[in-house]
C-alpha cells in the first residue's frame, strides 16, 4: 500500500528496524530511575528488542500466541510488546489498576499463555486466578523485588529473558532465523488487542492490525507535522488505545521519544522535567491541574491573587484570538505579551506545557469553560473525537480551526457519514479488523457496508462544517415537559468547578433535573483547611452543611448559565444532594478509564434518586465498597438533599410565548 | 571512634541478648530481670500492655537507658554501657513512636541524613561540597535513591517532611533509619495512628527490607493481628516482667499473655 510505504514499513517491527537504521542515535525512550533520566537510543532499543525477543522465543512463545501486558508505562513493558510483535505474537495490554476480576476475564478470554508483568503486585493478582486462567504458562517480570521466595518453573525476570536472548544472539543462525521471523511479519496480521473499558457490559477485545495501525498512525503524524526531534510523556494506561496510538504507533512511525515516567505519582513532576512537544490529557486530567492551580493561587498573598486574576481575565478576552491568529487590538496584545512573561508563561512552566507544540484532549466532552482557559493562556489545545475501534482518531481539530463544541472535521483519510437516527458513523484507516473470539458482537458493530457505529449522537457544524457529538446517542434523552437533557452537557458545567469531581445528572422520563455531585476532596479540603472546617473522612466532609452551601453557589451559577441558553433553559438544577462515597471504578461506578456508567449507578443509588423525586430531606443508604485489595465493605450513610432556586427562564428570542 | 561489638554474626545466631537487666526510675520499675534475645535476620516483637516497659527495652537496647542491673551482648561483646551514637556506629538504628524527624528538610535530605555515619570526607571538603565530598555524595545519594525506590515515595522526594501526611513521614523515617545500613533496626510502634491501607503498606515494607535488605529487625507493636503476621518470635512483657517468649502461635496460646491483655486481677 502507498501510505505503509510513506511510513518505510508495514509491520512495527520493520518499524523499529528503520528507526534504529535512520534515527540510531537518537533517542527513543527515556525513564526517570533512581532519580535519574534514563535514555535508550533506537539501534539500543533495537539490540534489547532483539534479545527479549529470542529470549521469549526460546521460552516457547511463537506467532500467534497473545501475550499479557500488565502494569504501568515502563519501558521494558513497552519492549514487551516489541519483542512479542517482533515473533508475531500478539500483545494484550491489561489496565494495571484492574482488580483480579476484571483481570481474570481479559486474561482468561484473550487466552494468554504467557504475561509480561511489572512487578510482584501484578504477579499476586494473577496468581490469585490462576485457576481461571488455566492456559497461563509463564509470567515475565521486571521488578524483582519481593519475588525472591516465589516458585521460579513459571516466573522470570525480564533480565533474565534478554540476557539468555542476548547469549543466543551470538550464533549468527540465530540472527538469521530473527530476521526471517521479521521478515515473515505481514501487514495484515493482527499487532495487538485493546480490550475496551465498556460504559456498558463487560470489556471486548478490539483487534488492530500492523498495517492499518501504522497507516493511521502515519496520517496523523503528518497532520500534526510530529518528527524525530518530537517528545511525549506516557503517562496514561499502557491498555488504553490513547496510549497505544500516541505514543506507541505514532512513536514508531515517527521516531519521536517517549519517555516514561518514575511512577504513576511523579507523572506532574516529570512532565515539567521533560518539556513534552507533544502532550494528551483527558478531560479529568486537565480538570485536576486546573484544580490543583486554583487552590495554589487561593493560598497566594494578595498582590499574586490580584495579578493572576486580572491577567486571566485577559486571557479569556484575547487569548483564543491570538492564538487562532485573529486581528486582535493593539492594547488587548500588549496586556497579552505582559500576561504572558507575568503568568501564563511562569504558569505553563509550572504545569509542564513549555515546550508544547501540540495538545490533544479527548475520552469525553470537555467544558467549555475548561477547554478555554488552557488555550486562552496559550497552549495549543484540540480535541479529537475516537475510539478504540477506529484505532483511536476519527475526527481531530486543526490548527487555527478550533471551536470548543466541535471535534474538527473526519481526519485525514476517514470517511464519516451521519446515520438516519443521528449516530455517526465512520471507516478509516486505521479502523479495527473485528472483536476478538466475538463475531456475533463485531457484526453488531459494523453495518452492512462496512462503516463502524459509534453509538454517538452527532450532526455536522453547517457554518464549519466540523462534527459536532452531543452525548452517547442513548443517554441523551428528554423531560417530561419534552425538554431536551443532555446529561454530560450538565455534568461538564458542574465540573469545571474546583470543588465538585463528579456530577451525574438525572432526568431522562422526570420532571425535573436533579444532580448527584462527589466533591474534590482536594480543593473542598484545602477550603476546609482555611475556614476551620474539621472532619474525618470524605463522607464527614460531604455532608457538612458549609460545603452545601458552596456547592449550593456553584449550582447556582450553572442553572443561571443554562437559564441563558434557550434549549437548555427548562433543564435548570433542582435539587441535588452529595454522595457519601467517591465514584470509583473497583465499584464498577466508573470505568477505568474514569468514564461514568449510568445504568449502573442508577441501580445502585436507586433510593437516593427515589428521595431526589418524591421531596425528601434526606435519604439512606448503603453500598458496597470494594477496597483496593479486593475484600468488600458496606458503607452506609443518611445522605441531605437540597432544594435549588430556579433562573427565571430569559424571554426566547422571535418566539411567541 | 572504635565501633563497639565484634566479629560479624552469621544469620540465624544470636544478634544481640539481653540477660536479666532491670531499670527504674525512683521507686518505679520499669524492667525488671528481663532475659531475650534477637537472632541475626529475624522479626523480633516485644509486645505488652500499656505501660509494660516496651519502649524502656527499645530505650535500653540503643543505649538511652542505662539499666541499673544486668548485661547486654551485642554481637558476641558484652557492655554495661553503651551511648546511643555508640550504638548507631555499631549498626543499631531506630524509628520513634512520634515521629522524629527534620520537618523543615525534605525527605530526600531527612533520608540522606541518615546516612552521615556512612561519610568519611572532612567538614572542609563537605563545606566546598568538592573533591572527594562529591564524589562521596553522589555515591551516597545512590543508596539514598534505592531506599528511596524501595519505599515507593518518589513523588515526595522534595518535600519537607513537615508538609507530608503522618502515614508518609513514618515511612521517611523507615527511610532513614535503612539509610544507615544497620544490622539492628528498633521500630517503635511502627504502625501507630495508621489506618489498614497505611498499615498493610507498612507491614509489606518491614518484611521487604528483612527480605531484600537481611535487616534485623525489633518491633513494637500494639496491633496484634500485624504483630502475629510479621513477626518470627515474640516477647511478651507485662508490667515490666517478661511472661512470655516464642512464636507468635505459642504465645497467643500463652494464658499468662491472654491474662495480661484481658485484665485478670492481680
Amino acid at each position: 500500500m502507498a501510505l505503509t510505504a510513506a511510513a518505510g514499513a508495514d509491520t512495527f517491527p520493520k518499524l523499529l528496524v528503520r528507526n534504529a537504521r535512520i534515527y540510531g542515535a537518537r533517542p527513543a525512550m527515556r525513564h526517570k530511575d533512581l532519580g535519574i533520566w534514563q535514555s535508550w537510543t533506537w539501534s539500543q532499543v533495537l539490540d534489547i528488542v532483539r534479545a527479549y525477543a529470542v529470549g521469549l522465543h526460546r521460552l516457547g512463545l511463537k506467532r500467534g500466541d497473545t501475550i499479557a501486558i500488565v502494569g504501568a508505562n515502563r519501558p521494558r513493558l513497552y519492549w514487551s510488546v516489541m519483542a512479542a510483535q517482533m515473533l508475531g505474537a500478539i500483545p494484550v495490554p491489561v489496565y494495571a489498576d484492574a482488580v483480579a476480576d476484571e483481570l481474570a476475564f481479559v486474561l482468561a478470554h484473550a487466552d494468554v499463555h504467557f504475561a509480561a508483568v511489572e512487578d510482584q503486585e501484578q504477579v499476586d493478582k494473577i496468581l490469585s486466578v490462576t485457576e481461571r486462567v488455566p492456559n497461563l504458562g509463564l509470567m515475565i517480570y521486571d521488578e524483582k523485588r519481593g519475588l525472591r521466595d516465589y516458585d521460579h518453573s513459571r516466573l522470570h525476570s525480564m533480565d533474565d529473558v534478554i540476557e539468555a536472548g542476548r547469549k543466543a544472539l551470538a550464533d549468527a543462525s540465530v540472527v538469521a532465523w530473527l530476521d526471517a521471523e521479521i521478515a515473515a511479519g505481514k501487514g495484515s496480521d493482527p499487532s495487538i488487542i485493546l480490550y475496551t473499558s465498556g460504559t456498558t457490559g463487560a470489556s471486548k477485545g478490539v483487534v488492530l492490525t500492523n498495517e492499518r495501525s501504522i497507516n493511521a498512525a502515519a496520517d496523523t503524524v503528518k497532520f500534526d507535522k510530529l518528527t524525530e526531534n518530537d517528545v511525549a510523556l506516557a503517562y496514561l494506561p499502557l491498555a488504553w488505545v490513547g496510549d497505544h496510538y500516541l505514543n506507541y504507533a505514532q512513536g514508531m512511525v515517527s521516531g519521536f521519544c517517549t519517555a516514561c515516567p518514575e511512577n504513576a505519582d511523579t507523572a506532574m513532576q516529570d512532565l515539567r522535567e521533560i518539556g513534552p512537544t507533544f502532550y494528551f490529557a483527558p478531560p479529568r486530567t486537565l480538570e485536576l491541574l486546573l484544580t490543583r492551580v486554583m487552590i495554589r493561587m487561593e493560598d497566594a498573598g494578595f498582590f499574586k491573587r490580584k495579578l493572576f486574576h486580572y491577567f486571566i481575565g485577559i486571557a479569556r478576552r484575547y487569548g483564543e484570538r491570538i492564538l487562532n491568529g485573529k486581528p486582535v487590538p493593539l492594547t488587548g496584545r500588549l496586556l497579552y505579551g505582559l500576561g504572558s512573561l507575568l503568568v501564563y508563561g511562569p504558569l505553563k512552566n509550572v504545569l509542564g506545557f513549555s515546550r508544547v507544540r501540540v495538545a490533544y484532549t479527548a475520552g469525553e466532552a470537555i467544558g467549555p469553560d475548561l477547554f478555554n482557559f488552557y488555550r486562552s493562556i496559550g497552549l495549543n489545545l484540540k480535541q479529537l473525537y475516537g475510539q478504540t475501534e477506529a484505532f483511536l482518531y476519527v475526527t481531530a481539530q486543526p490548527d487555527g480551526e478550533i471551536y470548543s463544541d466541535t471535534v474538527g472535521p473526519a481526519c485525514p483519510n476517514v470517511d464519516i457519514r451521519i446515520a438516519e437516527d443521528g449516530e455517526v458513523q465512520f471507516k478509516s484507516p486505521g479502523m479495527f479488523t473485528g472483536y476478538f473470539k466475538d463475531d456475533a458482537k463485531t457484526i453488531e458493530a459494523m453495518t452492512p457496508d462496512g462503516y463502524v457505529k459509534t453509538g454517538d449522537a452527532g450532526f455536522f457544524d453547517e457554518k464549519t462544517g466540523h462534527l459536532k457529538i452531543i452525548d452517547r446517542a442513548k443517554d441523551v434523552g428528554r423531560l417530561n415537559d419534552g425538554t431536551l437533557f443532555p446529561p454530560k452537557y450538565i455534568e461538564n458545567k458542574l465540573k469545571f468547578f474546583p470543588n465538585i469531581r463528579e456530577a451525574v445528572a438525572l432526568g431522562d422520563k422526570c420532571d425535573f433535573v436533579c444532580v448527584m455531585l462527589n466533591i474534590d476532596l482536594t480543593a473542598v479540603g484545602s477550603w476546609a483547611e482555611r475556614n476551620n472546617v474539621v472532619y474525618g473522612s470524605y463522607q464527614e466532609l460531604a455532608g457538612h452543611p458549609l460545603v452545601y452551601d458552596m456547592i449550593e453557589k456553584n449550582i447556582a451559577e450553572v442553572n443561571r448559565s443554562l437559564a441563558a441558553d434557550r434549549v437548555m433553559a427548562g433543564a435548570q438544577i433542582k435539587r441535588f444532594l452529595i454522595l457519601h462515597k467517591e465514584l470509583d471504578a473497583d465499584d464498577g461506578e466508573l470505568t477505568r478509564t474514569q468514564k461514568v456508567r449510568r445504568g449502573f449507578i442508577a441501580e445502585r443509588y436507586a433510593p437516593l434518586i427515589k428521595a431526589l423525586y418524591d421531596g425528601s430531606k434526606e435519604a439512606d443508604i448503603s453500598t458496597e465498597v470494594t477496597f483496593e485489595d479486593g475484600r468488600k465493605g458496606v458503607i452506609s450513610a443518611r445522605v441531605k438533599i437540597r432544594d435549588m432556586k430556579t433562573e427565571p427562564v430569559s424571554a426566547p428570542m422571535g418566539k411567541a410565548a | 571512634m572504635r565501633a563497639p561489638g565484634g566479629p560479624e554474626v552469621a544469620a540465624g545466631e544470636v544478634l544481640l541478648s539481653v540477660e536479666n537487666v532491670s531499670l527504674s526510675f525512683g521507686g518505679v520499675k520499669a524492667v525488671s530481670d528481663v532475659s531475650f534475645d534477637i537472632r541475626k535476620g529475624e522479626i523480633r516483637a516485644i509486645i505488652g500492655p500499656n505501660g509494660a516497659g516496651k519502649t524502656s527495652m527499645l530505650n535500653i537496647i540503643n543505649g538511652f537507658y542505662q539499666p541499673q542491673q544486668g548485661r547486654i551482648t551485642f554481637k558476641g561483646e558484652a557492655r554495661a554501657k553503651m551511648r546511643p551514637h555508640e550504638a548507631a556506629t555499631g549498626g543499631i538504628a531506630r524509628t520513634f513512636q512520634n515521629v522524629a524527624l527534620f520537618r523543615g528538610m525534605t525527605a530526600l535530605d531527612n533520608i540522606m541524613a541518615g546516612r552521615t555515619l556512612k561519610m568519611h570526607s572532612n567538614f572542609f571538603w563537605q563545606l566546598l561540597r568538592h573533591g572527594p565530598a562529591m564524589q562521596e555524595e553522589v555515591e551516597h545519594r545512590r543508596s539514598v535513591e534505592e531506599i528511596i525506590d524501595f519505599l515507593k515515595i518518589q513523588e515526595i522526594r522534595r518535600v519537607p517532611v513537615g508538609r507530608l501526611p503522618y502515614g508518609l513521614q513514618k515511612r521517611v523515617e523507615l527511610g532513614r533509619a535503612l539509610a544507615m545500613e544497620p544490622e539492628l533496626l528498633l521500630l517503635d510502634e511502627p504502625m501507630a495512628g495508621m489506618n489498614l491501607e497505611e498499615k498493610e503498606d507498612m507491614s509489606r515494607f518491614v518484611l521487604d527490607a528483612n527480605d531484600y535488605f537481611g535487616t534485623t529487625i525489633a518491633l513494637i507493636e500494639h496491633d496484634m493481628g500485624v504483630v502475629m503476621d510479621l513477626s518470627d518470635r515474640v516477647v511478651v512483657l507485662d508490667h515490666g516482667i517478661k511472661i512470655a517468649d516464642g512464636t507468635p502461635d505459642e504465645v497467643k496460646r500463652n494464658q499468662a499473655v491472654i491474662d495480661a491483655y484481658l485484665g485478670v486481677a492481680h
